[in-house]
């Protein structure tokens, strides 16, 4: 079983979502890294670049696969974790934490409504 | 996938073992396979460093026997089959060409006696090798062509503390084997025919047992300490250790030396073979694509399909990419044109759309053995 915190909001395309005002703290669930495996490269965007909501806002590999990530929400970028650059492990050990990928300034605070709930996220992975 | 054709997936012996101890399986030429147990990268730190266990009984294994298995033999395969001790004892990596020297297969034969042999075919082609392989047998009245694939299993269990792992359990001192040699062996109270094969550029041994006898043999390695390892592992070790796979750096559209398998190609043998012809033409022929590694210059990671340029020009593929564990960096297998093959050459990499720096670097990018 995977961790699924309540108190986030989630994507079928497994990103989470925390809104704190009007911004959005993004990454990728557990559920996602443990489907991934070990995480050896991320590639995420420039601060200031603008989203639309299921952009591709960069990529995250293991040894064997790329998977794309996908902007759950419209907005510009105001920050990145840089400090995955060399410690992709972080993804795979605290995904909901230190794992976080970029910061969103919200285009529109109410699009996070349609989010997945984290019921809703569980039932997605059938858990 | 379907659930027709899930359903029809072949299991090996072990697939048991494998689900119990949280193999991650998923279909791979025909097979439920483990792609992972703990992650790749464990997998593959154990291997380079202690012992290793993989699965590898989705392969082909055919039994030739009979007064003229040799000569078939010789007449089906690229390299010389006469180079092994007519008493049997020995394996050679070799080849199934087509009459114009495209790769049909990848094999290993091994041979344990003057008229008995086994040989490893990869998985993906095993249907096809098997009908190549009967359809030359007709002129050959001595001859037995049996697939044992599912009544026996493979196990390889690689490096650097494999042999040690081995020979203990062994009533055989499993230490002189040399390299390519095979010897039956028992170990634990297992009968096995042991070769030091392998396909992870660290020594080891790969052994044969009947197909019931898999488990006790499996448990008794995982009991001494060996990590239970899936194709994943599996498929960035041989990368490192710069050994094709067939699909990837070579096919039928690939001759042998366009995918650096010229060494296995005995243009010298004195008997006929399938491809000779072709094949002797082919290596004095001017090449124009070669098969490098390519190294990353920073930290993307090349993947297979991707392009390789030279200035604004397309002059290659990569065939096969993945992140070395042991450089620390993105590395791959390339095709390119052969003026840009010389080692040291830059080269970019199109990493979805965005070109990453490479240069051309010696093979393997790893190896220890």
């Amino acid at each position: 079983m995977s961790n699924v915190p309540s108190e986030y909001r989630y994507t079928k395309s497994h990103e989470w979502v925390k809104i704190e005002g009007d911004t959005a703290l993004i990454g990728i669930t557990d559920h996602a890294q443990e489907e991934l495996g070990d995480v050896v490269y991320v590639e995420l965007p420039e601060v200031g670049r603008v989203l639309a909501t299921d952009d591709v806002f960069g990529n995250v590999e293991s040894v064997k696969a790329v998977s794309e990530l996908y902007a759950p929400v419209a907005g510009e970028v105001v920050e990145v974790n840089e400090s995955l650059n060399n410690n992709e492990a972080t993804i795979n050990e605290d995904p909901y934490g230190n794992g976080w990928m970029i910061k969103l300034r919200l285009k529109d605070v109410a699009e996070a409504e349609a989010l997945l709930t984290a019921d809703a996220y569980k039932a997605e992975i059938g858990e | 996938m379907t659930q027709e054709d899930s359903a029809a997936l072949g299991r090996t012996p072990l697939y048991d073992s494998h689900v119990q101890a949280g193999g991650r399986m998923v279909p791979f030429a025909g097979w439920e396979m483990p792609v992972q147990y703990t992650g790749v990268l464990p997998e593959v730190r154990a291997v380079r460093e202690s012992v290793g266990l993989f699965d590898v009984s989705h392969m082909g294994r055919v039994r030739v026997r009979g007064a003229d298995a040799f000569a078939y033999l010789q007449f089906l395969t690229v390299n010389d089959v006469s180079r092994l001790p007519d008493a049997g004892g020995a394996a050679q990596y070799s080849l199934l060409c087509l009459e114009a020297g495209g790769i049909i297969d990848d094999i290993i034969v091994y041979r344990l006696a003057e008229d008995e042999f086994i040989v490893v075919l990869n998985a993906s082609n095993r249907e096809k090798d098997l009908a190549w392989m009967r359809g030359h047998a007709a002129r050959y009245s001595h001859l037995i062509i049996e697939d044992e694939t599912e009544q026996t299993a493979l196990i390889a269990v690689q490096g650097p503390k494999a042999i040690e792992m081995v020979d203990a359990l062994s009533d055989r001192d499993v230490t002189m084997l040399p390299r390519f040699g095979l010897d039956e062996t028992v170990v634990g109270d297992v009968q096995t025919l042991a070769a030091r094969t392998g396909y992870t550029g660290e020594d080891g041994v790969e052994l044969f047992c009947r197909a019931d006898r898999a488990r006790a043999l499996w448990h008794e390695l995982v009991d001494k300490g060996a990590q239970p390892c899936g194709l994943g592992a599996r498929d960035t070790l041989r990368l490192e250790a710069a050994l094709p796979l067939y699909g990837h750096e070579m096919d039928e559209h690939t001759h042998p030396y366009e995918a650096r398998l010229g060494w296995v190609v005995r243009t010298d043998k004195r008997d006929p073979f399938l491809g000779k012809a072709a094949l002797k033409e082919l290596k004095e022929a001017p090449r124009s694509k070669v098969l490098v590694g390519i190294e990353m210059e920073g930290r993307g990671i090349p993947r297979e399909g991707y392009s390789v340029l030279a200035g604004d020009e397309v002059v290659g593929r990569v065939t096969s990419g993945t992140f070395s564990p042991m450089r620390g960096k993105g590395v791959a297998l390339a095709r390119v044109a052969a003026a840009q093959g010389a080692k040291g050459t830059t080269l970019d990499v199109e990493i979805r759309g965005q070109r990453h720096a490479a240069r051309v670097v010696a093979l393997p990018f790893y190896k220890n053995v």
